[in-house]
């Protein structure tokens, strides 16, 4: 098999071929590492991996195929190679959030959601670009330099797991894990043309993932294909008695409740579909418009009915997200002060001086404004008009959602973003870009599941439509948004 | 609410950064520009809410109310293993010596 056919395979096919004695782990691995080499994917090239180790993933492989001789079987994802966000923990490899303050550290213990899919079979093959500690739209908060769009060299992944993203798009793995906490698997996927998941709150394990704002974070999936994405979900939600806040909800078969149109010519039947009016704002890039526009014709011709619903504070949220996560994420990052972890000045003469010069030579200038921002508005005097404030207006964004679903709305379609890919340096402002994010970050305030999938390109650049359902319902969003990937087919890529 | 010098000042003491002098102005443009799209907020009504407010209650589970073994209760060897003088000996947290990371 060559190299650009390795790329094209799914999971699902590629756990099949190491299971069938087609390709060997370590072939799988050997196909995974020739593409990003084809694709550039290293530091002087579209700059999407921060680490990588070919020896110790040959010998995770190797360790894979003398296990599948014993026991028979090498699990859903025998030998499918899987990148990894560098906020989420893994054994052997640095995980240094994209932070120079972090610069060496490699931990001790893995997450849950690496675990799980190693016990099915998955090998890391690398630790992904990133913006510095998930804080980001674009990747270009990152201290090793932006990671590259590969539909366009010139422009950003998107953020802040931008190197997941496209290291999907360009076909280095099949699936990888990201992060969310206001948008940060769905808003890259939608840029570089893939699928990206937000589960529920609480619905996969947070053990392992670097915190960021706790009342937010979520491990996310992205992946080619809708299938491939609910596999990973599947594999790595559930209870984890190591994160207090995984919930014990059941997590059930996404796959299974999967119909194809090409089997009934109504998958969707039944469903009511909700377009809510605040996501199509009147200056929503025409492009994208149409496209959601063609998207929603697809659910109808699915036998889903579409209805206008209102979700009215949802034009609060950006406002609401960028004072609780920076609050969140001041008090979080007060552990890296130099004592235990990464990076530590070593000219100061007084402990408060040492916490203070390493946490200014270590953290870049986004991360240092939003410890800034979120320190002020907890601090005495502004705790009330800010944080109390935006709690308050955090839970109107919720009860927005909860009424939808409790009018018999089965998901919501809305775009994922309001533009395509920007170019490299083009929004300086920081207010400017934390509007990128405007459609993705209710479902974090409001906890709900939310994907990303392709539905189509504006000027050769992907567009992402987004599907949003309730409260531990991924079924019905995984569901929704499998038939209408097969629906658009490859116009979901033109 | 205008965000001063000395406001940042503040904040970053608290938020143990060192801010270099003349990167002050700039923080201080930044974080006025960025608190001015927050002030939407104050018109909002959230009277309503106000006592139910939090992270979304529906996926975040609960402790079972049940009290499990006392830490403490198990045998100091095994959180403890090395003793001097009636004391727990523990590694040394922190030193600005090269030294540092060695047990004493």
């Amino acid at each position: 098999m060559n190299t650009v056919d390795f790329g094209t395979l799914s999971a699902g096919a590629v756990a099949a071929r190491v299971a069938g004695g087609e390709m060997s782990p370590a072939a799988a691995v050997e196909g995974s590492f020739a593409m990003a080499a084809a694709a550039g994917a290293g530091r002087d090239g579209l700059n999407l991996i921060l680490w990588s180790d070919r020896e110790l993933a040959l010998r995770d492989a190797a360790g894979l195929a003398e296990g599948m001789t014993r026991a028979g079987t090498g699990g859903r994802l025998a030998g499918v190679p899987i990148a990894v966000k560098d906020n989420i923990s893994t054994l052997g490899l640095p995980t240094t959030c994209g932070s120079k303050i972090l610069a060496g550290y490699v931990s001790p213990y893995e997450a849950t959601a690496i675990t799980r899919l190693r016990q099915e079979g998955a090998i890391v093959i690398a630790k992904t670009n990133m913006d510095e500690f998930a804080m980001g739209s674009s990747n270009e908060n990152s201290p090793y330099g932006p990671a590259r769009n590969p539909h366009d060299v010139r422009r950003v992944t998107g953020g802040s797991s931008g190197g997941s993203a496209a290291s999907v798009a360009c076909g280095i793995v099949p699936i990888s894990l990201g992060s969310e906490t206001g948008g940060s698997v769905r808003q890259p996927a939608a840029f570089c043309g893939v699928v990206g998941v937000k589960p529920t709150y609480g619905r996969v394990s947070r053990y392992g993932l670097v915190a960021f704002a706790s009342s937010l974070d979520q491990i996310g999936v992205m992946a080619r294909t809708v299938d491939d994405a609910a596999l990973a979900t599947e594999i790595i939600a559930g209870v984890d008695p190591r994160d207090s806040t995984s919930s014990s909800v059941e997590v059930g078969s996404y796959r299974d409740q999967f119909v194809s149109p090409a089997t009934s010519p109504a998958p969707l039947a039944g469903l009511k579909i909700g377009v809510p009016k605040e996501y199509f704002p009147e200056n929503l890039d025409s492009g994208i418009r149409a496209h959601c526009e063609r998207a929603v014709d697809a659910l109808k011709s699915l036998g889903a009915t579409v209805v206008d619903v209102t979700l009215p504070h949802s034009p609060l949220a950006i406002p609401v997200y960028y004072i609780i996560a920076p609050a969140e994420a001041s008090s979080n990052l007060a552990r890296f002060d130099g004592v235990r972890y990464g990076h530590r000045n070593r000219d100061a003469t007084i402990l408060r001086e040492m916490f203070a010069t390493t946490r200014s030579e270590g953290f870049g200038p986004e991360v240092t404004r939003r410890i800034l921002l979120g320190t002020y508005v907890l601090s005495a005097g502004y705790y009330d008009a800010y944080y109390k404030k935006a709690q308050a207006v955090r839970a109107l964004i919720t009860r927005d959602f909860n009424t939808v679903f409790k009018n018999g709305i089965d998901a919501l379609f809305t775009p994922t973003t309001p533009t395509t890919a920007f170019a490299i340096g083009a929004v300086t402002d920081p207010y400017e870009m934390y509007l990128s994010d405007i459609f993705t970050v209710t479902a974090n305030l409001a906890g709900v599941p939310a994907m990303s999938l392709p539905i189509g390109r504006v000027a050769g650049l992907p567009v992402g439509g987004q599907v949003i359902a309730n409260h531990f319902n991924e079924a019905m969003m995984f569901r929704v948004a499998y038939a209408l990937e097969a629906a658009l087919g490859r116009e979901a890529h033109q | 609410m205008a965000v001063t010098h000395d406001d940042v000042r503040h904040v970053a003491e608290l938020a143990r950064l060192a801010v270099e002098p003349d990167r002050l102005d700039h923080l201080v443009a930044e974080l006025n520009s960025i608190l001015s799209h927050m002030d939407v907020l104050s018109q909002v009504d959230t009277k309503e809410v106000e006592k139910t407010i939090g992270a979304p209650m529906v996926s975040t589970p609960l402790r079972s109310d049940a009290s499990g073994p006392l830490p403490m209760l198990t045998p100091k060897e095994d959180f403890a293993p090395d003793m001097r003088d009636r004391l727990f000996v523990v590694p040394r947290l922190a030193s600005h010596d090269e030294g540092a990371d060695r047990a004493p």
